[in-house]
């Protein structure tokens, strides 16, 4: 048991406290999450899964700043950013959150090393070493060779490596999949579930949400969500010990600073 | 991201579809062209009509006689016909009254046929002093002008404008041989160069050709021609006594034209019952032609501000399918980390990029319009002669002036339309919800 500490003795890096979204949809107010409380540790890495309908993409929003809960708190980076208005937001996802999209989303009319870079060009203030960064990241996924490809010549896997890299570029204080392998086939989406899970290994916190239970298997712990609340909560591996990311070599080294 | 970066950035998403901002670029290219190109013309137009007063001599007052209207000069007209216009003593008062003249030149003027053999035109034959000739920039190509001497003596010599003497003498030199003026002959002993006309002055619209005038001696003129002039006008013929046509005085300065002619003015309305006479002052031309050209320019300026705003509806009609286009880059830079206000700049440099390119192309297209008009005259002159000698000299002569203000004018303006009518679109893409953007197909 003594590699296992205590939840409450780690760092939270992200934590919802409460928090309920309502939306009102053709006179009925549909509330989406009701009453949800979740805390993400340094190191976690949790799939999120529920039947469509469940708030499990309204509980991405809120947690990508994309979307303010209409109660509760969201802390994020030790600041309560539920009531911050939308610059605020945009340099917070900037700054703190790295996103991971199932199609990709890459902008076409950039190259490999210009779509990893993008979130750099939004940092107040600029990171330094922002065209090394990019260039360790793209070998970190294997796509040192491709760095002047635009997106439509890479296969899927290497788009969403490209992805990877790009949600890494900024040292987001968690990274925010969603359903990431939904559009790869079986052998891809394997890869690219061993590059996320490389990256949980060096440190890195990792929410994703997926409706695969073999994709969710993956990750450390499992949430599920049923109308808008937590259903269940379930450990499949427990969490490393603290400090084991930054001692970690290899992918992790290229990632943590 | 640096200035270098944006514009880089805007270009290559512009060229995501080639055709289309072409098409963009071409609609603002046309407009700054066309505001370069009207304005050019413009000053090319008003330049000339400025040459032309100058050349009447800023610091001149041109007296001119006019026959009065026919009810207010019948009791002047008796027997003898009508009497009207300037007086040889109008000439002596300005001269010896008005000390700011310091030099009056008088000239009479009548249409006349000049013949030499078989050879005739319809001349202006112009009794004239020896001043006349500096005084109204005409230079002697061959030969030379009238003299003191032929004044004294009464000669009847005779020099001929460039274009009179063209026609009178097709092969021979005219030099030294007789024209016929009536029933006096004429020695030739001088040929005046070409000149270009000048402004319209004394009430009549057209300029004053000089390729049809014959200059002989004032003391000739009056001596073998007279003051009494015959014309034949519906059927009845009209005697008209005038002694002289125009006095051009000049003075010392431009400050004292305006106070000289007033008092010219009030000389000649002592001496003149009926007003057959006008003052025209060539400085109050230069000024009118002046306020013509700024209404000119404006007008231009509207009409070519017309078409750079319809090049910047263009431009915001592309940029609207731009961004309804690129929705879902929009919701992934929001998602990664950009505000609003950097979307409106991203959308924004790229109507800059847009319209910037427009204007330079435009500016280049503005420096081709000198050699355009030449070469538009090149083709008319030589496919379409017969229309070439139609058109009236100032359109044959016109060369257009680039103004550099245009230029800069009209390329700033291009990118201010395109950061106008750029801000609508650039807010839109910035204001959309970033998750429906991520989730638009």
């Amino acid at each position: 048991m003594n590699n296992l500490q205590p939840v409450s003795q780690r760092q939270s890096v992200a934590s919802i406290v409460g928090v309920s979204k309502v939306y009102t949809l053709g006179g009925h107010q549909v509330k989406a999450l009701n009453n949800v409380s979740v805390e993400f540790q340094q190191g976690d890495f949790v799939a999120i899964m529920g039947s469509s309908g469940s708030g499990k993409s309204t509980l991405l929003n809120v947690l990508g700043c994309l979307d303010r809960p209409t109660t509760g708190h969201y802390f994020l980076a030790g600041q309560d950013v539920a009531a911050m208005d939308d610059e605020t937001l945009s340099r917070v996802r900037g700054r703190y959150l790295g996103f991971i999209f199932q199609s990709y989303n890459l902008i076409q009319q950039l190259s490999v090393v210009e779509n990893i870079e993008v979130p750099l060009s939004y940092q107040r203030p600029p990171l330094p070493g922002g065209r090394e960064r990019c260039l360790k990241l793209a070998e970190l996924v294997g796509l040192s060779g491709r760095l002047g490809h635009r997106p439509t010549e890479l296969s899927g896997g290497q788009q969403q490596r490209v992805a990877i890299a790009r949600a890494l570029v900024n040292n987001p204080h968690v990274i925010l999949a969603d359903e990431p392998t939904g559009n790869l086939d079986t052998a891809t989406s394997h890869d690219i579930m061993n590059l996320l899970d490389a990256l949980n290994r060096a440190g890195r916190t990792i929410v994703m949400v997926t409706h695969e239970n073999d994709i969710a298997e993956r990750a450390r712990r499992i949430i599920r969500l049923r109308d808008g609340r937590i259903e269940s909560v379930s450990e499949t591996r427990p969490l490393l010990p603290v400090g084991i990311g930054s001692s970690a070599s290899g992918v992790a080294g290229a990632t943590t600073e | 991201m640096n200035l270098f970066q944006q514009l880089r950035l805007g270009f290559r998403s512009l060229m995501l579809h080639k055709l289309r901002s072409a098409l963009a670029v071409l609609g603002i290219l046309i407009g700054v062209t066309a505001v370069i190109w009207l304005v050019a013309m413009g000053e090319g137009v008003s330049y000339q009509a400025q040459q032309q007063i100058k050349d009447l001599g800023a610091t001149s007052i041109i007296v001119r006689s006019i026959k009065p209207a026919e009810e207010s000069s019948r009791d002047v007209g008796s027997r003898f016909g009508i009497s009207y216009g300037l007086l040889r003593d109008d000439y002596e008062r300005i001269i010896s009254n008005v000390p700011t003249v310091t030099r009056a030149v008088p000239m009479r003027e009548i249409s006349r046929e000049v013949r030499h053999r078989e050879h005739f035109i319809d001349g202006q034959v112009i009794g004239c002093t020896p001043d006349y000739f500096g005084m109204n920039r005409l230079k002697i190509a061959r030969g030379r002008p009238i003299s003191q001497v032929d004044m004294q003596g009464y000669s009847n010599v005779v020099v001929l404008a460039w274009e009179a003497a063209a026609k009178l003498f097709p092969i021979e030199d005219p030099l030294g041989r007789a024209v016929q003026l009536g029933t006096e002959f004429y020695v030739v002993v001088g040929i005046a160069a070409e000149r270009t006309a000048a402004a319209a002055i004394g009430g009549s619209l057209d300029a004053r050709q000089y390729d049809r005038d014959v200059y002989i001696p004032l003391s000739t003129f009056r001596a073998r021609i007279g003051d009494r002039v015959f014309t034949v006008r519906a059927g009845a013929t009209q005697l008209e006594t005038v002694e002289l046509t125009q006095i051009t005085a000049v003075v010392e300065d431009m400050a004292e034209v305006d106070a000289t002619a007033d008092i010219i003015r009030a000389l000649l309305e002592r001496y003149h019952k009926n007003v057959d006479y006008a003052v025209v002052v060539p400085k109050e031309l230069l000024e009118q032609a002046e306020t013509m050209r700024a209404m000119f320019n404006v007008l231009l300026l509207l009409i070519a501000g017309i078409s750079l705003l319809v090049g910047g509806i263009g431009i915001m009609n592309i940029m609207l399918a731009t961004v309804t286009e690129r929705t879902r880059e929009i919701g992934i830079r929001r998602a990664l980390g950009a505000t609003k206000g950097e979307i409106v700049q991203q959308f924004l440099w790229e109507t800059v990029v847009l319209s910037g390119t427009g204007g330079l192309l435009g500016v280049l297209v503005g420096f081709l319009c000198g050699p355009t008009v030449n070469g538009i005259r090149q083709l008319v002159s030589t496919f379409l002669p017969e229309v070439w000698t139609a058109l009236p000299p100032n359109i044959r002569n016109l060369e257009p002036r680039l103004a550099p203000w245009s230029i800069i004018a009209a390329f700033g303006i291009s990118v201010g339309v395109g950061i106008i009518f750029g801000i609508y679109p650039a807010r839109r893409a910035a204001n959309m919800d970033p998750i429906e953007a991520l989730r638009h197909e």
